[in-house]
C-alpha cells in the first residue's frame, strides 16, 4: 500500500497536489515527490517488504502510486554481487558490483524509473508517453509502454548506438531520431511536453520517474542485511540517481530500517562530458554546461539537470567525483567482465574504471564496504569493443589440432601473469 | 532590430497568458529587464533573494543554449527566437 504523497519544490519548499507538472510555478525549479513518513512508518517496515514481491515492488509504500496499483512488470530486485577478484586486482577487499544490466525488461536501472513513471502516466489518464533519452530511457519507455498499452514517442540524438535504436523500434515504438546531442533532444522534449496533453516521462512525469531509482538504494541496503554501505559509487549523467540512492537510505534511516551511517557518495563521469566531477574537483556548487564528447553515450549529457544536487550529495557526504578516459572506460568493461562475468555497457566501464582509480587515489580504504553500481548491460554497447579481440582462427576438428591449440594458450598465459596492472 | 522571446507555460501565471514578446534588446541582461518591464508580476519570480536569475532558468537562442554562444556577451542579431525553459527535463540515460 502507498503513502500519502504531493510534490514539494526543490528549492521554495512549495507544495503541490499529485499532477503531472515539470516545474515549480513560483520559482521554476524541479519538483520532488515527498511522503507521509508517520503513516509510512506502518506499512514500510523489514516484515512488510519480506512479504512483497522478488521485484522494486516490494518497496511500493514508498514509491508515488496510488494505493490500488497492482504492478505489471517485475523490475529491479537485480544481484548484489561480491567482486572479490574485481577488488583484489585494484586493491580493495570488500567491493560489491549492485548489477542493473540484468534489470528486466529492458536490461538497464532506467526499468526501475520507467515502471513507476507509467503507473503515474496511466494513473494521470494519458494515452501516450514521450521522453528524451540517450538509449536505456528509450528501450525501457519502449517496452513498458507495450505492457501498459500507452502509445510513445521516443527522441533519441540520430548518432545513438545501433544496439539501441533496433532495443526501442522492435517493440513498435514511435522513435524519433533528432539531428542534435543530448541535450538539444532535451530542450525539445521539454517544448514537446508544453504542446501535448502526454506524459513526457523525464518531464512532466520526472518527479515520480526520479522515485524510481531509490530503489537501488533499498535493495543494497536489504541485500546487505538491512545496512548501509560505507560507500557508493555511482555513474552520473543528469544527476539524478545518486541523489536518489541518498533520498532511499535517508528514507531508511528516518523509518529505523537501518543504522544511521554516513554513507560517502562517489559520482563517476567519462572526462569527455564531465560536468559534475569537473565543479566537485574545482569546488564549484554549479556545474558549467559542456559539449559532450565520449563513447559513454548514456553518459552524456552536458547540461545535467540533476547537476547541482548532485554536487551537493557528493560533498554533504564526504565523497568525490572522478572521470575517467574513453580508452579506461573500454579496458575497464573487459576487467568487470573478465574478473566477475559481468559484461557491463559504457557507463558500467566508467564506473569500474572511476571506482579503480578511487582505489589507487586512497580516497577510499581497501578494506570499507563499497558498492558500485553497474546500471546497464554490456550487449547495448557491443561496437566499442570492435577490433579488441583479434580474429580467432578456425582448426580443423582433430584432437592434435586442439592439443596443439591448448599448449600455445598455456604459453602465452605464462607470459600475460608477468604482467602487472598499473593504472 | 528585435528579437522573439518564447515564454514557458509555467511563466504565464505572472504574464496574464502572454506566451511570447517581441523585444529590441540586444543582450541577455537587456532582454531580462525587457521581460521583466513588460511583466512585472514575473520579476520576484524569475529573480533569487540576491537579485539574481535563477539558475534553473534556461535561454536557448535559435536552438543552442546561450551560454554556449557567450552567455551575456551574446550579441542578439534580427531575427533571432530566444527560447526560455524553465528547470531542463531531467537526468537519463
Amino acid at each position: 500500500m502507498a503513502s500519502f504523497y504531493e510534490l514539494r519544490c526543490r528549492e521554495c519548499g512549495k507544495r503541490f497536489p499529485s499532477a503531472p507538472l515539470s516545474s515549480c510555478d513560483e520559482c521554476f525549479s524541479s519538483l520532488e515527490v515527498i511522503y507521509d513518513m508517520a503513516a509510512a512508518r506502518q506499512t514500510f517496515t523489514r516484515e512488510h517488504i519480506a512479504r512483497g514481491p522478488q521485484s522494486m515492488w516490494r518497496y511500493q509504500a514508498l514509491l508515488p502510486v496510488p494505493e490500488d496499483y497492482v504492478p505489471v512488470t517485475p523490475s529491479g530486485m537485480t544481484p548484489l554481487l561480491a567482486a572479490p577478484r574485481l577488488a583484489k586486482r585494484i586493491g580493495a577487499t570488500n567491493l560489491y558490483v549492485k548489477n542493473d544490466a540484468v534489470c528486466l525488461p529492458t536490461l538497464s536501472f532506467k526499468d526501475r524509473v520507467v515502471s513507476v513513471a507509467l503507473a503515474a502516466a496511466k494513473n494521470f489518464g494519458f494515452d501516450t508517453v514521450g521522453c528524451s533519452s540517450t538509449g536505456n530511457l528509450a528501450n525501457a519507455v519502449a517496452a513498458h509502454a507495450t505492457r501498459v498499452g500507452l502509445k510513445t514517442y521516443i527522441l533519441v540524438p540520430a548518432d545513438l548506438e545501433p544496439a539501441k535504436i533496433l532495443n526501442t523500434r522492435v517493440y513498435g515504438a514511435n522513435l524519433v531520431p533528432i539531428d542534435g546531442n543530448y541535450d538539444q533532444v532535451n530542450r525539445l522534449s521539454s517544448q514537446l511536453a508544453e504542446r501535448y496533453h502526454w506524459g513526457f516521462v523525464n518531464v512532466n512525469l520526472r518527479p515520480y520517474y526520479a522515485e524510481g531509482s531509490k530503489t537501488v538504494g533499498y535493495e543494497i541496503a536489504e541485500q546487505l542485511g538491512w545496512r548501509l554501505p560505507d560507500n557508493v559509487v555511482v555513474p552520473m549523467a543528469g544527476g539524478a540517481l545518486i541523489t536518489k540512492i541518498r533520498k532511499a537510505f535517508d528514507e531508511l534511516i528516518e523509518l529505523g530500517l537501518v543504522e544511521k551511517k554516513q554513507v560517502r557518495f562517489f559520482g563517476a563521469q567519462a572526462t569527455g562530458c564531465s560536468p559534475i566531477a569537473h565543479a566537485v574537483k574545482n569546488g564549484l556548487a554549479y556545474h558549467e554546461p559542456q559539449r559532450p564528447n565520449t563513447i559513454a553515450r548514456s553518459l552524456a549529457i552536458g547540461n545535467p539537470a540533476d547537476g547541482p544536487y548532485a554536487i551537493r550529495t557528493i560533498n554533504e557526504s564526504g565523497g568525490y567525483a572522478e572521470d575517467v578516459s574513453d580508452v579506461e572506460i573500454v579496458s575497464a568493461i573487459q576487467e568487470l567482465a573478465e574478473t566477475e562475468g559481468v559484461f557491463t555497457e559504457t557507463a558500467g566501464g566508467v564506473t569500474t574504471a572511476v571506482t579503480a582509480r578511487l582505489y589507487a587515489h586512497g580516497r577510499i580504504a581497501p578494506n570499507e564496504l563499497t558498492v558500485m553500481a553497474i546500471t546497464g548491460n554490456g550487449l547495448k554497447t557491443t561496437d566499442v569493443l570492435q577490433g579488441k579481440y583479434e580474429p580467432l582462427q578456425a582448426i580443423r576438428p582433430r584432437l592434435a589440432d586442439f592439443e596443439a591449440l591448448v599448449a600455445a594458450g598455456q604459453e602465452k598465459a605464462e607470459h600475460e601473469r608477468e604482467e602487472v596492472y598499473v593504472r | 532590430m528585435s528579437v522573439k522571446v518564447v515564454l514557458p507555460t509555467a511563466f504565464q501565471k505572472h504574464t496574464n497568458g502572454a506566451k511570447e514578446l517581441e523585444s529590441k534588446a540586444e543582450n541577455l541582461p537587456q532582454l531580462i529587464t525587457d521581460i521583466e518591464n513588460n511583466f512585472p508580476a514575473l520579476k520576484a519570480h524569475l529573480r533569487d533573494g540576491d537579485g539574481k536569475v535563477r539558475r534553473f532558468i534556461n535561454f536557448y537562442v535559435n536552438e543552442e543554449d546561450i551560454r554556449f554562444l557567450g552567455n551575456e556577451k551574446y550579441a542578439f542579431k534580427d531575427g533571432d527566437e530566444v527560447l526560455v525553459i524553465p528547470s531542463i527535463a531531467g537526468g537519463c540515460f
